[in-house]
Parts: C-alpha cells; sequence; structure tokens
C-alpha cells in the first residue's frame, strides 16, 4: 500500500488572515434547527453549537467575500469595533480550519 | 459495521433550546444510527450485531424507512448513520439518503465497503450523502481478509476508499483493533495518509455480540495496548495538520468506563433492522428488557415514553459506587449492556470502572485471556457462528 501510493497527498491547514477566504467543505453544514430553535453546525459524527458572534460569521462565509469583507459588514451592521471583530473572527476560523472544518483560499475566485 | 458508535457531542451538554442546557436529562436526540439490515458479506468475529441476525424477510420496507426519516426529521435529530449490517446491501439506499437529504438530515454512510462501485458511490454523492466511513480489518490483505471472512476484500476497500476522495466526499477509516492485528497499526496510520482520509479511528473491539464469543481469540495484551498508547500518541502529535486521530481503548483495561452514547437515552438511538428502537445497538442483548417498534408507536413516543429507555435515564437508577461518585454525570455509570454481559444485572456499575467490586476480575480475566493459544476464530453468520479452519 505505501509503496505504490505517495504519502501525505493532504495539504496542511490554511493559516487564515484578514485576506483568507474562507468557506466551509461539504461535510460542514451551518444549519438553522427548528425543533431547538438554534444555529448548529453539522459535522462528522458530531454536532458543535456555535455562539451567535460565530453564527453572524460563518452566515457570511461562501467562499466568495474575503475576510476583511466580512468583517467590514459585521462592523457595519453591528456598528461595532472592526479591529475587535477582526480579531475574533480570525480565531474563530483559524479554530475551524485546525479542525479541518474549514477551507481557504488566499486570492478570491475570478474577481 | 456496528462495531463503532457516534460520537459521544461535545462536553456531553444536550442541544436544547438557545441557553437551555440541561446536563443530567435527557433532551432531544441528536443522532440515530439505523441499521438497515442485518446482511453483510463480510463474517468479522467482533461484529457487534446479535448472535440471533434478522433475516431479510424481518427487514422494515422501503416505505416504512421513508415514513421514519420524516419522523426523525420532526423530532430534531440532526444526524442518521446508515448502517447494518452492510447497508449498501438495500438496494433503496439511494433513495433513503434522497429522503435523508430532503428532510434536512446529515447523513453517514458506515460500510464495509466490498459491495460499492464507483457508480454507486456517485449515486450516493448525489443523493447528497455527507460522509463515509469504511472499515479495514488490517494494514495488507493477508490479516485483513482473514479476519473479515472474505476473499479480496481488503483491495476493494482500498478502490472504495479511493473512489470517495476522488469524490470529494469526506472519509473515516476506522480501523477495529485486536490482538490479531494491532502489530499493522503503524501501516494502517500510513495506509489512512496515503487514502488522504481527513480521520483515522484506532477503536479496540468493544465486547458484545459475537466478539464477546471470541473475546479469547481477540484480547489484545497488556504490552500491545501500551505500546498502541505510545504509537498513536506520537501519529497524532507527527499528523497533527494532516489527518485527525480518535483513539478507543479497550473497556477491560480502562479505569474509567467509556461515555457510552452519551448515556442511556440520552442524546441518541438506535434503530434495528426489523425497526425496533434501542438506546444503544447492543441493547437487545439485555434480556428482560422490551423494546418498541416504529411499526406499533411513533418515534416520539418511544423516545418519551418507553419503559426501556427511561429505565435507566438520568442517574437515580444509579446504585453504589455510582450514586455518590463525582463523575456520575460524566459517564452515567458506563456501558449498560456491558454491565449486563458481565454481571448479570444491567443496573450495576460497568465493571470496566476501577470502583466497580468487580473490576479486578475483568482486569484478571482480560489478561489471562490475552495470554491464550486460541486464535481460530468463530465467524458470525445467520447459523450460529463458522469456526474457523485451517
Ligand atoms: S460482519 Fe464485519 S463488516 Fe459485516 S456488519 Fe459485522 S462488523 Fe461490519
Ligand atoms: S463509579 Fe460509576 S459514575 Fe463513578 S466513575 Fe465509576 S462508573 Fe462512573
Amino acid at each position: 500500500m505505501q509503496a505504490e501510493t505517495p504519502p501525505a497527498v493532504r495539504a496542511p491547514r490554511p493559516r487564515i488572515t484578514a485576506q483568507s477566504v474562507p468557506r466551509l467543505p461539504r461535510h460542514v453544514k451551518l444549519h438553522h434547527d427548528k425543533t431547538r430553535d438554534r444555529w448548529v453546525i453539522l459535522v462528522p459524527e458530531r454536532v458543535l453549537l456555535p455562539d451567535d458572534t460565530a453564527v453572524a460569521v460563518l452566515q457570511r462565509v461562501d467562499g466568495a467575500r474575503r475576510v476583511c469583507d466580512i468583517v467590514d459588514d459585521l462592523a457595519r451592521v453591528y456598528n461595532a469595533d472592526p479591529a475587535l471583530i477582526l480579531k475574533d473572527s480570525i480565531a474563530l476560523l483559524q479554530d475551524l480550519a485546525d479542525k479541518a472544518f474549514l477551507l481557504a483560499a488566499t486570492e478570491p475566485p475570478d474577481a | 459495521m456496528p462495531e463503532d458508535r457516534p460520537h459521544d457531542g461535545d462536553d456531553f451538554q444536550l442541544v436544547t433550546r438557545t441557553g437551555d442546557l440541561e446536563r443530567t436529562q435527557y433532551g432531544i436526540p441528536l443522532a440515530v444510527l439505523a441499521e438497515l439490515t442485518h446482511r453483510c458479506p463480510l463474517q468479522c468475529p467482533y461484529c457487534s450485531n446479535p448472535l440471533e441476525l434478522e433475516a431479510a424477510s424481518g427487514e422494515l420496507t422501503t416505505a416504512e424507512w421513508l415514513h421514519v426519516i420524516d419522523e426523525l426529521a420532526e423530532i430534531g435529530v440532526l444526524q442518521i448513520h446508515f448502517s447494518g449490517g452492510e447497508p449498501t446491501v438495500r438496494k433503496d439506499l439511494v433513495a433513503l439518503v434522497a429522503r435523508a437529504t430532503e428532510v434536512g438530515l446529515y447523513s453517514n454512510l458506515i460500510t464495509s465497503a466490498v459491495m460499492l462501485t464507483r457508480d454507486k458511490l456517485a449515486a450516493l454523492a448525489d443523493a447528497g450523502l455527507n460522509h463515509v466511513q469504511i472499515s479495514f480489518q488490517g494494514a495488507e490483505p493477508v490479516v485483513a481478509d482473514r479476519v473479515g471472512g472474505f476473499r479480496n476484500g481488503h483491495a476493494k476497500k482500498l478502490a472504495a476508499a479511493r473512489w470517495t476522495r476522488e469524490l470529494d466526499l469526506p472519509l473515516t477509516i476506522n480501523a477495529v483493533m485486536h490482538r490479531q492485528n494491532l502489530h499493522q497499526l503503524p501501516d494502517i496510520i500510513d495506509m489512512a495518509v496515503a487514502l488522504d482520509a481527513d480521520r483515522l479511528e484506532v477503536a479496540n473491539v468493544q465486547y458484545y455480540g459475537w466478539a464477546l464469543k471470541n473475546r479469547q481469540a481477540l484480547m489484545p495484551t497488556v504490552a500491545q495496548l501500551e505500546q498502541t498508547t505510545r504509537l498513536v500518541t506520537a501519529a497524532q502529535q507527527r499528523l497533527n495538520a494532516v489527518l485527525v486521530i480518535d483513539y478507543v481503548i479497550p473497556d477491560y483495561y480502562a479505569s474509567r468506563p467509556k461515555q457510552c452514547m452519551g448515556g442511556w437515552g440520552r442524546q441518541f438511538f438506535n434503530i434495528s433492522p426489523a425497526g425496533k428502537v434501542l438506546p444503544c445497538h447492543a441493547a437487545e442483548t439485555i434480556t428482560g428488557l422490551s423494546f418498541e417498534s416504529v411499526r406499533d408507536h411513533s418515534l416520539d413516543w418511544i423516545w418519551n415514553h418507553s419503559a426501556a429507555f427511561n429505565r435507566y435515564r438520568g442517574t437515580d437508577w444509579m446504585p453504589e459506587p455510582c450514586l455518590s461518585c463525582a463523575h456520575k454525570e460524566e459517564d452515567f455509570g458506563g456501558c449498560r449492556c456491558q454491565a449486563f454481559a458481565l454481571t448479570g444485572d444491567a443496573g450495576n456499575t460497568d465493571p470496566a470502572c476501577a470502583l466497580s467490586p468487580m473490576h479486578g476480575r475483568i482486569f484478571a480475566l482480560a489478561e489471562t485471556e490475552s495470554g491464550a493459544d486460541r486464535n481460530a476464530f468463530l465467524y458470525r453468520n445467520f447459523s450460529g457462528g463458522l469456526p474457523e479452519t485451517d
């Protein structure tokens, strides 16, 4: 098996910056659960419980917007400090990326 | 592939309405293990299906499963694990996955993969399947095909694992480990990386069903276990950014019991091929409990009113040492099926716990059996098992 297949084909987990373009992979679903009346993140074998900030960020993760675009939007909608939102958003997205629940490109797809 | 169970939720929190987290009572079920059939081309000696397997004629029909899937979504279940036996034996699997997708359930296929073709997998992916879990019995065909009792099985699994990733489906490799294949673990880890798996489960056999019959041939030695733990820990660090490795140690050598199913009737349940609703897939081994069928009651009714579910819910039923133990809301006294199998009473503390008066005896038993020379398997089949011959 090892002889015939090259090892470690998988790219290492991405590092999230303000310029990253995050997206959720197929096996990660942000889902509004009617019965419990709350947002959940569905991943293999587990259910994660995002807080309100995480939901607000993840609702804007679409594989097109950069982290800084998402932050601008949030700062406008919630009338909050962009520097603080940026810090929180990067921490949140990096945490998901480290668990392989988030993909990220460094460039927006064909602008 | 019922040797594996859905994972416990984060921190054992019950997911109820926002801001309403209960620690001890049962809530809305998160996930269901749907055992579509007991039919399976493999004959693993550790299979956790019951010794008396359900014949095809007793299985729920397609219409019945479709109705069950609708009910699951209505009562708030979020994830469905299609399992068995071998779920791909069912000709209606694509239709069932499609219905799960339609009603918003996150779906996982737990399979031995030997019956998959690329086209079948593509059809399942198109139907919205979210995740695939393939079991391996070893790192190469000699050991793997002997354990599974199925010629060429290993090669078929490798092919199916590659198709899974080609179709961009996330892949978990489930490696069921025991005395006779633990030496292949380093190669299994390399194999998981080479197959581009997202996750590897190193799951030591749990002793129910067929595994209990084969315990002498499967029980690892203490030395093997210690080496395995070192190996897994090193691999987890080395592959940190590449592969998630989950590790389940064998109960008999543990000092705290596993948090079985997140607590009896608390977050998960199981539906048997004939439609029985069970708190865990081995629950039918407990004699004296009776379980309701989806043919007779709604799932909502069963979850809330089944006497079998209510029997060991929460902590009130517990005997000592559990009752006054600080961990009782973390592990809920361990596994009821194991308590029954090893002590004759499902209401006892799981002997996997070091505080159980039975623990010393169980540990000694494991040590003795691990040194046994009896390596021949009793293979799982529909007629009471097939003894291995040379
Ligand atoms: S025989 Fe093996 S592959 Fe088949 S259901 Fe049992 S454990 Fe799974
Ligand atoms: S005594 Fe009971 S509650 Fe305490 S750790 Fe053991 S099994 Fe768990």
